[in-house]
This record gives structure tokens, sequence and C-alpha cells, in this order.
């Protein structure tokens, strides 16, 4: 069991646990994730480590609910709680190369949080470090503070313009470009489609761009080929052969595609669970797993 | 006349029964619903009968059949004298799980297959023997935990297969420190997330792990070696004596034709570990299933089968098999190919599939295949498909399944200075022994994907080549020296 000691709501949709695990938080690399599994009958999904700390012997994992296991650890992932399985650190670690002496990181939504430990690797390696974040509007941001302490140039950008550029990453992503032409590479994680177009972006640009890509995973291991997505005409497995790919290879359409393979599946179970706990609450009773 | 009696006691090919002991089945089509066992064991009596037909023969051949050189007649002799205890005690000394191997050796290739009294009737059923045997020892908890003599030494498994699970008792046996770190977050390797509950129940699995735990082996689940630590650092940092790889061959290989990224097609490992691990199917478990109505799998070995069975019971309408071979050439048990027959799986032999068609929606809509006639034998002595030019036919599914073969598990490769060959298969010694100095390997990921019982004995031969190497035991030649 893995104890959840601490917590931090971002917004009705986002939350932060930090759990402890000395070991893991000890082997952690930026770009690295877990795969955990709430209670006994819940489903493994992969969460990009987001922070880790060897001090506390804590890693911490940023979570959006948006279906019935996420919803549900929302609900149940109090501090003091406890995580029936979590396993990794998973997949190879970002290259942090001294050879990069600016990079841009470009973090969307969700995305803020994971791309942290690399934003962090590059500035502890000395690189000049530029940070595009995106979300929809001012409310949703999280971890200003801390990405201001390691940012060179801290860029802001909001779908209703709220706070920073009206507009998405791609525009901060431009702007940064015809600032800086000594750009050694660009990483962006975050939705896909966002993934997708930042690529996009700096493809007439020959900008070496890096993207972390999240499959639906089960084991983690090798061992299912559920993750595989395609990169250069080529099937890679997400979950051992990354999750770091050349964004300019990537076939984001494919990914965003398999990525949708239980939807229907995924909405009745959230149906369902919604359900039981509306039941639950009518009656007065503690949902019973 | 004492002597004439015995003479005519002696049981020869004539005077045994002809037929083997059928073994009580669930009906095909009832059990085609559920996940209970298949094969419902063998009664006392049915036992009792099968062991007369075995001729007792003074060279046995069947021992020289089984990969962990069981004292075969010898345990049969025993259940014949309704000495049962006494059946297992002579079982336990060369294998750690009977219950399970019982269930699911190809008995057909090892010992049953080499049955003195199988050139004229049908051999001996050597498995199903076994298997009661070991169930029986399961009800009566008859596993003996042995006078152990701790010595100090520290050992990590890495990975909890049967290679992992036979080097790990031996090693406790001997009075070492055992620790067995496993990825998933259940132990048993495929025994757990492959072989299904209709062929191997996960309460023998259970027993069979209790067992383990008695002799002190602890099992940590939730590591993944190589990640978490290293090899390196097993032996460093960590502070054990010796380390045993057993990770397994699961990595699947899909085809390369067009087609092979639509939702819908999958591995049969993910099929199998979303049912049996995942327990997918049990509307109290979160992970989703999204089984098709019509089936196809390719491959017809033990995983296509267990894939094959499983959609059926799942609720697929209509499941068929798709192999480039005949029915002769599969690889998978004798006894599979003909429940999965049984059950109502439509076999397409001699067809090779050739693209996997979209249904506009980035699902599978259907498979296009070409049929095959038989050439010449290939370097596996198989005589090889060759397609026949204009046969080609396109027929509607919605989910399609690799059953094609594994390669090695690659995460202690990607981590680890350890040498492999070119496949990433683990290189090592006669005795098991790597090239990381007290780091032995065994099972799948030495030699491919194989069977339960090599990777057992795989297991345990490296656990004497780990004794010898803590200096616990002589090697054979130094004891043949003395
Ligand atoms: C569906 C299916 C049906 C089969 N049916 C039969 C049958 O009927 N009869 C038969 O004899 N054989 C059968 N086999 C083959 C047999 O199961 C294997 O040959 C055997 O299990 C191999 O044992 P192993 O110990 O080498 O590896 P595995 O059983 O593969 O176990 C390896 C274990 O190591 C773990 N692992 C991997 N990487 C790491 C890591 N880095 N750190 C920690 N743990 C790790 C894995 O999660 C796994 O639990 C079947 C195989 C499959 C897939
Ligand atoms: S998640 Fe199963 S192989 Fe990657």
């Amino acid at each position: 069991m893995y104890e959840i000691v601490a917590r931090e709501d971002f917004s009705d949709q986002t939350f932060l646990l930090e759990v402890r695990h000395p070991m893991l938080a000890k082997a952690a690399q930026a770009g690295q994730f877990v795969i955990t599994q709430s209670h006994e009958h819940g489903e493994r999904i992969p969460l990009t480590i987001a922070d880790f700390s060897k001090e506390n012997g804590t890693i911490t994992l940023v979570i959006q609910a948006v279906g019935k296991t996420t919803k549900e650890m929302q609900a149940d992932c109090q501090v003091g709680a406890s995580l029936f399985a979590m396993v990794g650190p998973m997949g190879i670690p970002s290259h942090i190369s001294e050879d990069v002496k600016k990079v841009v990181l470009v973090g969307g939504g969700l995305g803020v949080a994971p791309i942290f430990p690399q934003l962090r690797a590059f500035k502890e390696k000395g690189a000049y470090v530029i940070a595009i974040i995106g979300f929809r509007n001012k409310e949703l941001i999280f971890w200003d503070d801390k990405y201001k302490q390691y940012c060179d140039e801290y860029i802001v950008c909001t779908d209703d313009g709220s706070a920073g550029i009206h507009g998405l990453v791609t525009q901060g992503i431009e702007q940064v470009i015809s600032k800086h032409d000594d750009i050694d590479e660009l990483i962006a994680i975050g939705p896909p489609i966002m993934m997708k177009f930042c690529a996009e972006t700096t493809r007439p640009h020959q900008l070496k761009t890096i993207v972390s890509l999240n499959p639906l995973m089960v084991d983690g291991t090798g061992m299912c080929g559920g993750c595989r997505v395609k990169v250069g005409g080529k099937m890679k497995f997400g979950c051992v052969e990354g999750p770091d790919f050349d964004g300019h290879q990537v076939d984001f359409d494919e990914l965003m595609n398999r990525l949708g393979r239980f939807k229907a599946d995924e909405k009745i179970a959230l149906e369902n669970w919604q359900k039981h706990r509306e039941n639950c609450r009518l009656m007065n009773t503690e949902p019973e797993e | 006349m004492a002597d004439k009696e015995k003479k005519q006691k002696r049981r020869t090919i004539k005077n045994i029964a002809k037929e083997r002991t059928a073994m009580p089945e669930q009906p095909p089509l009832i059990r085609a619903t559920n996940f209970e066992e298949v094969a419902l064991g063998y009664t006392e009596e049915n036992a009792v009968r099968e062991a007369q037909r075995c001729i007792l023969c003074p060279k046995p051949r069947c021992r020289n059949g089984c990969p962990v050189d069981i004292d075969i007649t010898g345990f049969i002799a025993k259940i014949d004298e309704k000495d049962y205890r006494a059946a297992y005690d002579i079982l336990s000394d060369a294998t750690l799980l009977p219950a399970i191997c019982g269930r699911v050796c190809p008995q057909e290739d090892q010992c049953e297959g080499v049955c003195a009294i199988g050139k004229k009737l049908e051999p001996v059923a050597i498995g199903r023997l076994e298997r009661w045997i070991g169930d029986m020892a399961i009800e009566n908890n008859w596993f003996q935990v042995p006078e152990i003599t701790p010595n100090g030494k520290k050992i990590a498994i890495v990975g909890s297969g049967p290679a992992g699970l036979a080097c790990a008792a031996d090693m406790a046996k001997a009075g070492c420190d055992v620790t067995i770190f496993e990825a998933l977050h259940k132990p048993g390797g495929v025994l757990r997330y492959g072989i299904p509950e209709f062929r191997l129940p996960n309460y023998v699995i259970d027993a069979e792990l209790a067992n383990l735990e008695k002799l002190g082996v602890k099992i940590e689940c939730n590591v993944l070696v190589g990640r978490l630590f290293t090899i390196e650092q097993l032996r460093t940092e960590m502070g054990y004596d010796a380390v045993f790889i057993g990770v397994g061959a699961g990595y699947p290989t899909f085809m390369g034709i067009p087609g092979e990224s639509l939702n819908g097609v999958l591995s049969a490992n993910e099929l199998l570990t979303r049912c049996n691990l995942m327990h997918a199917a049990d509307e109290s478990y979160d992970t989703p299933l999204g089984i098709g109505n019509k089936i196809a799998v390719i491959g017809s070995g033990n995983t296509a089968m267990d894939a094959m069975r499983v959609s059926l019971r799942v609720g697929a309408e209509h499941v068929y098999c798709v192999y480039r071979r005949t029915r002769e050439e599969s690889p998978a048990r004798v006894e599979e190919i003909h429940h999965a027959i049984e059950e109502g799986v439509d076999f397409h032999w001699l067809t090779t599939p050739l693209e996997i068609l979209d249904d506009g929606e980035g699902r599978v809509r259907a498979m296009r295949c070409i049929k095959n006639e038989l050439g010449e034998p290939d370097d596996s002595g198989r005589r090889r498909p060759v397609p026949i030019e204009g046969s080609e036919f396109e027929f509607e599914v919605d989910r399609v399944v690799y059953a094609i073969g594994t390669n090695a598990n690659p995460v202690i490769g990607q981590t680890s200075d350890i040498e492999m060959n070119k496949w990433g298969y683990i290189d090592t010694d006669e005795t098991l022994h790597t090239s990381i100095e007290g780091v032995f390997a065994g099972g799948d990921i030495v030699t491919g994907a194989a069977t339960v019982i090599l990777a057992m004995g795989a297991g345990r031969k490296a656990a004497e080549g780990m004794k010898v190497y803590l200096g616990l035991e002589d090697s054979e030649e130094d004891a043949k020296a003395e």
C-alpha cells in the first residue's frame, strides 16, 4: 500500500497527490511515469511523475478527473488513504543533454505538471529555460511560483485571454521562435491535439521537438502491446520505448483514435458509478466498493 | 507356484484396459459460457483404474521424456497401491507444481509421447494422474516444510513466473533468505495473467504460492526491476549474494500488415491480461474489455486457443482461428485444439491474413486473407505454407487478436550491461550463470517462449548453479573427484 501524504486541489477537475514511496522517489528521473491502481478492483492507469523528492521520499502526481477511475480517485484519495498499487518509475527517462543550451518547454493544461521535472533538470544543467504554459482561463493556472523559480522566460497563454497571451500555446511558440534563433530543443506535453499542433508549428523551423505520449496501458512492462503508437511509420510500445518520441515523426491522428478505444465502455462505467454514488448519498450510507 | 502367480499378475500390454480413463468434463456448450474449469479431474476410481494401465516398465522411457525427471512409474505404482501420500512425496522430489503441470504440460510431446504402451494403445494418462495427486495434496495440505538451516545468504529472484518460483523454492530449502520481485500487482507470471481460469484456476496458483511462503520466501509485487533498481544494484549496494532473472518473454509481435493499429486489433496477451489479471469480464472490476461479436484470432498455439476460448466465454458470437498451416502443424497442446473445436471455434486452416480493413471510423470491419497449400518442409521440418494465387477472400470481423508469438521482455536488457543475443534473450553458460557475476537466468528469457515445465526446470537448474557458486554445494565434477 502506498500512502497519500498530501493533496492539493487546483480546480474542481484537477488535483495533486503526494504519495510515499522512498525507493521510487530515489530512482525517478524526469520524463518517467508510474502505473497506479487505486483499489484492488480498479484499473491500472499510467500517470506521469510531476515531481519527486528524495528528501521526503515522495512522488507527486497531478490528475485530471475525467473518467470513472480518475473521478473516483478524486473522491477517495484523501490524505491518509493509500493506493492499492503503484509501480515505477517506468519508461525511458528524458534525455537532458548538456548540449542543449536553450530549451523551450510547452505545457498545456494538465501537461504543465509532468513537464516540470524536465524544466528543473534543464535549469540545473545550466540551460536557458523558456516555459510556455496554456490554460483555458486564469483560474485554472497552477504552479505559477514553481515555474517562475526555474524559468528564464515564462509565457502564459489562455483561451479566453484572462491571463497572458489571448490564444493557444502555438502562438506562444511562434513568438518565442521569432525572438530567439538559437533554440536547441522544444518539449511539449499536453493533450495529443496540442502536441500535434506544437509539432506542426516547429516543423517548418526544423526545431527538434520532443513529445511525451500517453497511450492506454495495462501492464507498462512491454507485455500487452495496448500502448502501441506509430512513430516514423514504425510501431513502438509507448511504455517501454517511450514515453518520449520525436514529435515530427508521431502519428497523432492514430494516437487520438486509439485513445478512444474504450469510449463506449468508459461512458457506461462513469454513468453507473455516478448513479451508485448518488444513491449512496441519498440513502446517506458510505458507498461500498 | 508363487512365482507363477506373480507372473500372472504382471501387467503387459495384453492384459490392461485398452482405453485410457476418460476425464470428466463440463459439456462443451455449457462450459463455453462460464469460466469454471473444463476438465473436472479424476475420481479415485478413475485414477486407480488409469494407474493400473501402466505396465511399470523396468526402464521407463516416460521418465526420460519428462524435462524434470519425475519418477513416473514410481508415483503411479503408489497410486495403484493406494498410497497417495507416498505418490505425492515422489512427485514433489522433482516438481514444485504438480497441480499446475498436470494441467498445462504438453504431455503428448513429453512423457506420454514416449509411453511404451502408446505404440499400440492410448498412452497412460500421466498428466491426469499427476494433477489428481497434486489436487489431493492441496486439499489435504500435504506440503511439508523441510527442516531449514539458515545460512545467511540473500537471494533476489526477478519475476514470479514458474522459473522464478522454482528457483526460489530450491534456494529457500537450501537455507537462503529469498525475495521475489514482481512487476505486476499479483505473482505467477503467465500462470496468472496468461493461462485462463478454466484451464488453471487461480486457487491452484494461490495454493502453490502459499507453499512457497511457508518456506519463508518473500514476494514483493509492484517492483519493476531495472527501473526501480537495476540488476547491478541488487548485487552491489543492496547486498544480494546471488540473483536469478526469470522475466519471461511476453513482448507480443504483430505481422506488419496494413490496419494493425485500428481499434479492435490487439494482442492475445492484452486480451488475456484484461480477462485473467484484471477480471475485465466481471462487472465489479473496472478494467474494460471491449470484446466484439466476431473475433478472428491469428495463430494456433496455446495462446491462440486461450484467446479464442476466452472470447467465447465473454460473449463473442463467432470466433475464428486463422492459421497459415494445418491442424497437424499447430503448436498448441492437442487437448486445447480439441476443446476449442468442441466449443465451436471456426478454424480457417491454411489461411494467411493480408490486411485488416477499416470501417471508416478507425475500427475493424473485416479481414482480407489468402489461402495456402502445403509445400516442401522448411527449417522447422514442417511443410511450408505456399499462397495460392487468386484465392484472396474477405470476411467480416470486428476484433482481430494476434497470437503469433512473443519476444524477450525488454526492461532488463534496457537497463543492465548483461550480455544478450541479438534478439534480447540473456546469454548464459551451462550452469545458467550470466555475464554478470552471481547473476543467473532461466526460463523464457533465455530460451524464448517455451513451456511451464521447461521454465521450472531452468529455475531448478539455476538454483543448482547458484548453490555451487555460493559454496553451499560441490559442483557435480568436484563431487565426483572426491
Ligand atoms: C496464454 C499462454 C498460454 C500458455 N499455455 C501453456 C501451457 O498450456 N503449457 C505450457 O507448458 N506452457 C504454456 N505457456 C507457456 C508458459 O506459460 C511459459 O513458457 C512460462 O510461463 C515461462 O515462465 P517464466 O518463468 O520464464 O516467465 P513468465 O511466466 O513470463 O514470468 C515472468 C514474470 O516476470 C515478470 N517481469 C517481467 N519483467 C520484469 C521486471 N523487469 N521486473 C520484475 N518482474 C518482471 C512478469 O511480469 C512475469 O510475471 C503459455 C503461455 C501463454 C502466454
Ligand atoms: S502497456 Fe502493455 S505493453 Fe505497454
